[in-house]
């Protein structure tokens, strides 16, 4: 047994047989298959080199098109390997006759021909072995996914172990096929921590090396409420964790029962709380938990992985789905919050520091076409629901008149075409650069509405990557610095009477709660599987309690102070949400 | 399958052995016919004259001695044209 501590990024418990992604793609565990599945299996053989002999066939394509006809000629080769006739007859015996998984069927044959060129004794044939491994690579990916998108169609119920997942590749599992997942790398507020958060699907990241050390099929422990990972575990532990989980189950359901109750301090003071989504599917998980409306709508997935920009039309269509959905409760959409390193086919050229660079509202205002699709897919959508606009990663009041400029200018296109639109939507700023914390005052007066980016917040607060592993104790949401500056935006609000809410994970996490709340915040919101505890804890304090709990805060100089006193408070209400 | 069965003995003349290149063009002529292709080095290695893999397994170098053998139908045309394949010279083209 071994025990790894890294950084909890989603809750829940899950215990499962590990599927191990290393730098290389995947590790295939000797699987065996039940022998009604061998004619399926190979059927999945076949789509998967049929897949990868076209793959091989584009790339003949565009490589001869590039470097000349001789290179090409390597990838048509690689596709008269891929469809070689003798090879299809073994992979199918395997599997007919040994009854072997696919997967493990095209790992074994190919490595043993790999094998005997190398043994062959000849520099000519011996290289050819890396060709038999790049063509096993593809036809794996196609089969099992490599660590990229075929993740989202497994075979069995695993947990995944990954050195590092990309968003996308997060985004493509399957909650149902991957129980919980872990990592080496990443940082509680990375894009893979949230779309685990979107998923449901517990997961640890921030552990350090330890991949290596686990073979396929190994059992393990994902305790992602703690921030653990256990390996091998033994009977005493397995038996103290399937305890652990009926437990939380029991939680999990006293609080789906509050569906239908106002989130509301038991001395009447109504909080709003909204959930963060990413997806249109994702307004029905925010229905289910009784949101009382999408606090953010993020749109980037609209961007992600594609070779060109979104048409207005996928846009529209995306938001006007989830305006539907919510009936007339707020949403938020926010517009494209993405770095140009995101955009493969936008780059000029490598910045050196792309957190600090051309992305967001900053890239948006050099792309204006780009900008307008978007304002205008939302103005159209805003004839079927509650929309309310907001800007990203505004730094200046220049950048947000220049924003609100621009949607004044596309709503004039709109009258002309005679296209319905919403007439009074209102437009609000996020607040993630210092900057726009220090000025919020002078913002205030140009906006409906303020919503506090607590991640990004954080990061450029104490210039720490929220991402890098090592940082983990500099980025924490009660840095005192950062709650000063949520302070001063939150009594900017108020002075200029206009909304303000917190949208960062800092708002999800339950021990800020009494905090946030204390220090005037009426509005939150949060990843729609928190939304239930978040209203658990509201229902169960007082305002002068948060109050209270908001000034004591103040007399604390470090995040360790500040995150402790909350947790003990938190913890003297609700001893349960924390552990 | 029925046809005639041909059989003729050559050697690698190409410096750098049958590789992938020279027997990618082999399989792709192979594919063509109906015919039964097979390589043979010796008594023991008889592999199918339309499968890249096996045909990498032969490992042939420069001198190795080879037979081709073709059984089908369209025999004839199958050893014409794929002796011409075995015969073209690769080397003018950069191997890689």
């Amino acid at each position: 047994m071994e025990i790894k501590r890294g950084i909890a990024v989603s809750p829940g418990v899950a215990i499962g047989p590990a599927l191990v992604l290393d730098t290389e793609g995947i590790r295939i565990p000797e699987r065996f298959i039940d022998r009604k599945e061998r004619q399926a299996e190979v059927d999945r053989l076949h789509e998967a080199l049929k897949a990868a002999g076209c793959e091989a066939r584009v790339n003949q394509d565009a490589i001869s098109a590039k470097l000349g006809k001789q290179y090409g000629a390597i990838f048509a080769a690689h596709a008269m390997l891929i469809e070689d006739p003798e090879l299809i007859r073994e992979l199918e015996a395997t599997i007919l006759e040994k009854n072997h998984s696919a997967a493990y069927a095209v790992s074994r044959v190919m490595r043993r021909h790999a094998k005997a060129l190398e043994n062959l004794g000849s520099a000519t044939f011996s290289t050819r072995a890396s060709d038999i491994f790049d063509i096993e690579k593809s036809i794996l990916r196609n089969l099992v996914g490599g660590a990229g998108e075929g993740l989202g169609t497994l075979q069995s119920q695993v947990i995944v172990l990954a050195h590092d997942l990309t968003p996308s590749e997060t985004a493509s599992l399957d909650p149902k096929m991957v129980w919980a997942f872990a990592t080496e790398a990443g940082g509680r507020a990375s894009h893979t921590a949230i779309m685990a958060g979107v998923l449901e699907i517990p997961a640890v990241v921030g552990l350090g090396r330890f991949v290596t050390d686990v073979s396929g099929g190994d059992e393990i422990i994902v305790d992602g409420n703690r921030g653990i990972v256990i390996l091998n575990p033994d009977e005493e532990t397995l038996e103290r964790y399937e305890k652990a989980r009926t437990t939380l189950g029991t939680f999990a359901t006293r609080l789906s029962e509050l569906r239908d109750k106002p989130a509301e301090t038991t001395d009447g003071c109504r909080v709003q709380l909204m959930g963060n989504i990413e997806f249109p599917s994702e307004a029905q998980h925010c229905l289910d938990r009784g949101a009382d409306g999408v606090g953010l709508y993020r749109t980037e997935f609209l961007y992600l992985n594609k070779q060109t920009d979104p048409v207005e039309e996928e846009h529209f269509e995306a938001y006007r789905a989830v305006l539907l959905a919510m009936g007339n409760r707020p949403v938020i959409i926010r517009t494209l919050d993405l770095g140009s390193d995101k955009f493969m086919h936008r780059m000029e050229h490598e910045e050196r520091n792309p957190a600090l660079g051309l992305r967001s509202v900053r890239l948006c205002l050099r792309n204006l076409t780009l900008f307008k699709t978007q304002l205008r897919a939302i103005l159209r959508a805003s004839h079927y629901g509650n929309v309310r606009i907001m800007f990203p990663m505004v730094s200046t009041l220049l950048e947000l008149r220049q924003c609100k400029m621009l949607l004044a200018e596309v709503k004039e296109d709109l009258e002309e075409e005679r296209i319905p639109f919403a007439k009074k939507i209102p437009v609000g700023t996020m607040i993630e650069v210092p900057s726009a914390a220090i000025m919020a005052d002078e913002l205030a007066r140009e906006v409906s509405f303020f919503s506090i980016g607590t991640n990004d917040l954080i990061q450029y607060t104490l210039a720490a990557d929220r991402t890098n592993e090592a940082l983990a104790s500099l980025y924490s949401a009660g840095d005192p610095s950062v709650l000063r500056l949520i302070a001063n935006v939150v009594q900017a609000a108020q002075r200029h009477q206009i909304d303000v809410s917190v949208c960062g994970e800092m708002s999800g996490d339950p021990i800020y709660a009494l905090l946030l709340l204390g220090l005037g915040l009426r509005q939150l919101s949060v990843t729609p599987q928190n939304i239930p505890e978040i209203k658990n804890i509201i229902r169960s304090i007082t305002l002068d309690e948060a109050k209270q709990v908001a000034e004591e805060t103040k007399q604390f100089d470090t995040a360790r102070d500040v995150n402790s006193y909350l947790r003990e408070q938190t913890r003297r209400i609700l001893p349960e949400v924390v552990n | 399958m029925s046809g005639p069965k041909l059989s003729r003995a050559f050697t690698v003349t190409n410096p750098q052995g049958l590789h992938m290149r020279p027997l990618s063009a082999f399989v792709e002529a192979a594919a063509r016919f109906r015919s039964d292709i097979f390589l043979c080095r010796g008594a023991e290695q008889r592999v199918n004259g339309k499968s890249i893999l096996n045909l990498l397994g032969l490992g042939a170098e420069e001198g190795t001695q080879l037979m081709l053998e073709v059984c089908g139908e369209d025999a004839e045309q199958a050893m014409e044209s794929l002796w011409e394949v075995l015969h073209r010279n690769y080397d003018d083209e950069e191997s890689v």
